[in-house]
């Protein structure tokens, strides 16, 4: 029997326009894109140029530090452009999909007899090893390293974040064969699922070790439950991966295809129809928004609103990301007295209790607009990150330790654990607005080229 | 109020850089961000943030304060009447509610706006130089700072007070957040200090001196604070008659019964005396959540049990009164509440917390009865807490520390035999 672990620290925000348990396919996208800065500390290097015919599984980019990860299209069709930033930096690589589906086929596999060099060959050459990423530094996994263990979240508590029971649903097959691939992967400590309490989808599922939490955001976030089931420590290095690329795995050896599914919350309350969408990794926003217009009064965010990235109407799904929420800008100033600080604030969520809305029974959902409700501070209030942060560790004192610099502190205090989306609820309930998790980012950056 | 926000909109130039008042331009941002929250949204990092900004709590805290300001207003006028006989201890609530108000507002007001004036001033003056936008921190100072004045202290030495504080023990580190110190208490030590003679004098109910010369004090009325007694019984055994009459007091139906000191009708700072009132501050702020409740629990168990032990000992007058009557005497209460929670200067784990209450609260009552020269004990304490916060919290971030270490050192271990 798995142990349970109940996560007492954390925080539901009670957002309108959850996505409701219907799921449809998306109307296919006329553009898809892989963006390498969805995938931190990847530095790209171009196979491919503007006008080339890709099928799915084609390798658009490779890693830079480890030329064995490939960077795939999830689609046939043709290269329409890369788009660059500043110093030339590659932001994306935009397909312009046909209609013929076109595949890359890969040899099939049965992970059960092959040994673990054709496995990892298998997904790096079929483009899947781009979704693993690994701890300590929340980055893209190096494939020479052998993982202390790989660990899978089993649910995801984010706000308006799909349901993964729904995202897996008739998947379970695949699921098995890419945990067993994994198995062959992951060193001593094997795979670990952390599963939501009293959820069975998970139950038939060999050869991983499964830790049942319960609790309220972030008990889903793959970091927590690494912390309470298997911590890490100065020296190790293990890998994360997202439940549904593990189906992908099972489809990619079993089956010979790449095909980087994910099954996508689509909510928010400015979302037409908030429910689940079947898509393929960087479609177009437009195709899961259902109709939405005003894109000028809309932030649309790929991924969760708490770590997503504000990617404009005209944007892409990330790499990495299974959420789409559509929520209000807040760009207009809000008077004191009728809807600032001080107003009565009854429709004001909070998760300290300096607003009345904390009485409201628990059912109440609220529209929250992208304002940051005020300006940023120096730290001032105190109490306000560990009641959110589900970790032995100190967070504002890991934060003040990044914000000196200080090499020595961080490592003390405990960054190997930690990825900046760990710290997102931190940074929402900060009286003072100060960017934590950006913080996080730029400690476990410096980190990282500290060591080498 | 689309209308309110044209205007601003439309004088915005003139202070912004280049325009005629561009020095003026940390006014007007204030000004502007004080009636409209801008419209900044979040850019990298979360979508949403949370409905509390610095301008609510701080607002909240001031919130909390005004029922001590209130009381502490009424009760300055209640003291004077009561110094010159114009009412007796008997009839307390119902007699001059107006007049007591009138005379206590006429005295408070002017040390509140000197106070603000003096601080925020400075603040505009450092925000204006360092182009940083004024800090909120202030606007709950700048409240404490008057409650904790004897109610005839000179304005100017309120002026100076507020200055030496703002600027030493806040500006000189970096602004609010970054002060080891209590502001508010840094001014009210610095008085103590600076001009002892004049604070430890007749000041603490109005006019009092000029009623004595006059022959207009009602006989046995010395104006001295409960603890200013207290801490003359010191040094002399128990049974001396002056130590009997001043302990007498302390007697159900004395001046200092603990009726009276729990309710707030003796002599004392503006905003210190009454128990109720800063105890009705406490709820709102655990309630919402604003103040630390470990630390003003702790804090008020510290000085229950100091009390206690000063029981056990007993060896004159002072130690023998009940450690619950000690607790609603003197800035005890409000300390606790209001400036022992000051979370930049307090311990900032929540272990700390604890810690740092409980020892703020022990050494209170220690430093005022063991060293008469120091009756307010509380303001001595809070401070040393403050300087020894940043050790406490290293000491239980450092036990955090180890066991980390501990668990990787025999992660280690079993690689190795493995």
């Amino acid at each position: 029997m798995s142990r349970t672990i109940r996560i007492r620290k954390g925080a539901n925000i009670r957002l309108k326009g959850r996505p409701a348990t219907s799921i449809v396919d998306a109307p296919p996208a006329a553009i898809y894109a892989v963006q390498p800065p969805d995938f931190t500390g990847v530095i790209p290097k171009l196979r491919v140029k503007e006008g080339d015919a890709v099928v799915a599984g084609s390798s658009l980019f490779f890693s830079k530090d480890c030329p064995s990860v490939q960077f795939s299209s999830p689609v046939s069709g043709v290269v329409k452009s890369i788009i660059r930033g500043a110093k030339r930096k590659i932001l994306a690589v935009l397909i312009e999909a046909d209609e013929q589906g076109k595949a890359e086929s890969f040899p099939i596999i049965d992970p059960k007899t092959a040994d673990r060099t054709a496995i990892l060959g298998a997904m790096l050459n079929g483009g899947l090893f781009a979704f693993v990423q690994q701890r300590p530094f929340a980055v893209a996994a190096d494939p020479a390293i052998t993982p202390r263990s790989i660990h899978i979240s089993g649910f995801n508590s984010a706000p308006l974040s799909p349901d993964m029971a729904v995202a897996l649903n008739g998947r379970m097959e695949d699921f098995q064969t890419g945990i067993d691939a994994l198995n062959q992967l992951a060193g001593s400590e094997g795979v670990h699922i952390g599963v939501r309490s009293n959820e069975t989808i998970f139950s038939g599922i060999e050869g991983a070790k499964m830790t049942q939490f319960e609790g309220p955001h972030p008990a889903g976030n793959v970091g927590v439950q690494i912390h309470h089931a298997a911590p890490l420590n100065k020296g190790e290095v293990l890998w994360t991966m997202h439940a549904e690329d593990v189906a992908n795995l099972g489809v990619l050896l079993s089956k010979g295809r790449y095909e980087p599914l994910r099954v996508i919350g689509a909510g928010g309350s400015e979302h037409p129809a908030p429910q689940h969408m079947r898509a393929l990794a960087g479609i177009a926003l437009t195709s899961l928004v259902g109709g939405h217009q005003d894109a000028e009064n809309t932030r649309y965010i790929s991924g969760d609103p708490l770590t997503g990235t504000d990617a404009s109407a005209a944007g892409f799904l990330g790499g990495l990301h299974h959420q789409v929420t559509l929520l209000p800008e807040g760009n207009e100033p809000k008077f004191l007295l009728t809807d600032g600080w001080l107003s009565p604030g009854l429709k004001k969520f909070s998760l300290s209790r300096s607003y009345p809305t904390w009485l409201m029974p628990k059912s109440k959902e609220f529209t929250m607009d992208t304002n940051s409700n005020g300006e940023e501070r120096a730290f001032v209030v105190t109490g306000q990150y560990e009641p959110v942060f589900p970790f032995d560790i100190y967070p504002v004192q890991l934060i003040k330790s990044i914000m000196a610099n200080d090499i020595d502190g961080m490592e003390k205090l405990g960054i190997y654990e930690v990825a900046p989306e760990d710290f997102a609820l931190c940074e929402y309930a900060c009286t003072s607005k100060i960017a934590v998790q950006k913080v996080v980012r730029d400690g476990l950056d410096m980190l990282k080229k500290e060591l080498g | 109020m689309k209308a309110l926000h044209n205007i601003l909109d439309s004088i915005r130039p003139h202070f912004e850089e280049g325009g005629k008042l561009s020095k003026f331009w940390v006014v007007f941002d204030s000004l502007e961000t004080f009636a409209f929250t801008p419209g900044h949204t979040n850019k990298n990092g979360v979508h949403i943030r949370d409905g509390v900004d610095l301008k609510r709590t701080m607002f909240l805290v001031i919130l909390a304060l005004v029922p001590a300001l209130l009381f502490g207003t009424w009760n300055q006028g209640h003291q004077y009447l009561l110094s010159i006989g114009e009412i007796s201890v008997s009839d307390a609530w119902n007699t001059m509610i107006w007049d007591k108000l009138l005379i206590g507002a006429w005295k408070v007001l002017p040390l509140v706006v000197v106070s603000y004036g003096v601080g925020l001033g400075i603040e505009f003056l450092f925000a204006g130089f360092r182009k940083h936008s004024i800090n909120e921190g202030f606007l709950v100072s700048g409240m404490l700072i008057p409650l904790i004045m004897p109610i005839d202290v000179p304005l100017w030495m309120v002026a100076v007070a507020v200055a030496f504080s703002v600027i030493i023990a806040k500006e000189v580190f970096g602004g609010t957040g970054m002060n080891i110190l209590n502001v508010a208490l840094t001014a009210r030590a610095f008085l103590f200090f600076a001009y002892p003679k004049q604070l430890s004098g007749e000041i603490w109910i109005h006019e009092v001196a000029a009623s004595k010369s006059g022959g207009l004090l009602v006989d046995g009325y010395t104006g001295a604070t409960a603890l200013g007694e207290l801490a003359s019984t010191v040094g002399k055994p128990i049974m001396n008659a002056d130590v009997t009459s001043v302990m007498g007091m302390f007697d159900a139906g004395g001046m200092y019964s603990l009726s009276n000191a729990f309710l707030g009708l003796i002599p004392g700072s503006i905003g210190e005396t009454s128990a109720l009132a800063i105890l009705i501050g406490a709820a709102l702020l655990i309630w919402t959540g604003i103040g630390s409740w470990k630390v003003m629990s702790s804090f008020l168990v510290g000085g229950l049990v100091m009390g206690f032990l000063f029981n056990l000992m007993g060896m004159n007058a002072y130690m023998t009164l009940p450690p619950i009557h000690q607790v609603v005497m003197g800035g005890f209460m409000f300390g606790m509440v209001f400036m022992a929670t000051d979370p930049v200067s307090a311990a900032q784990t929540e272990r700390g917390k604890w810690i740092y209450g409980f020892l703020g609260g022990f050494l209170s009552i220690m430093i005022r009865v063991f060293n008469p020269a120091y009756p307010e004990g509380v303001m001595m304490a809070i401070l040393f807490m403050n300087v020894m916060a940043p050790l406490i919290d290293h000491y239980v971030i450092q036990a955090n520390v180890s066991k980390r270490e501990k668990r990787a050192m025999l992660a280690s271990a079993q690689r190795a035999t493995a």
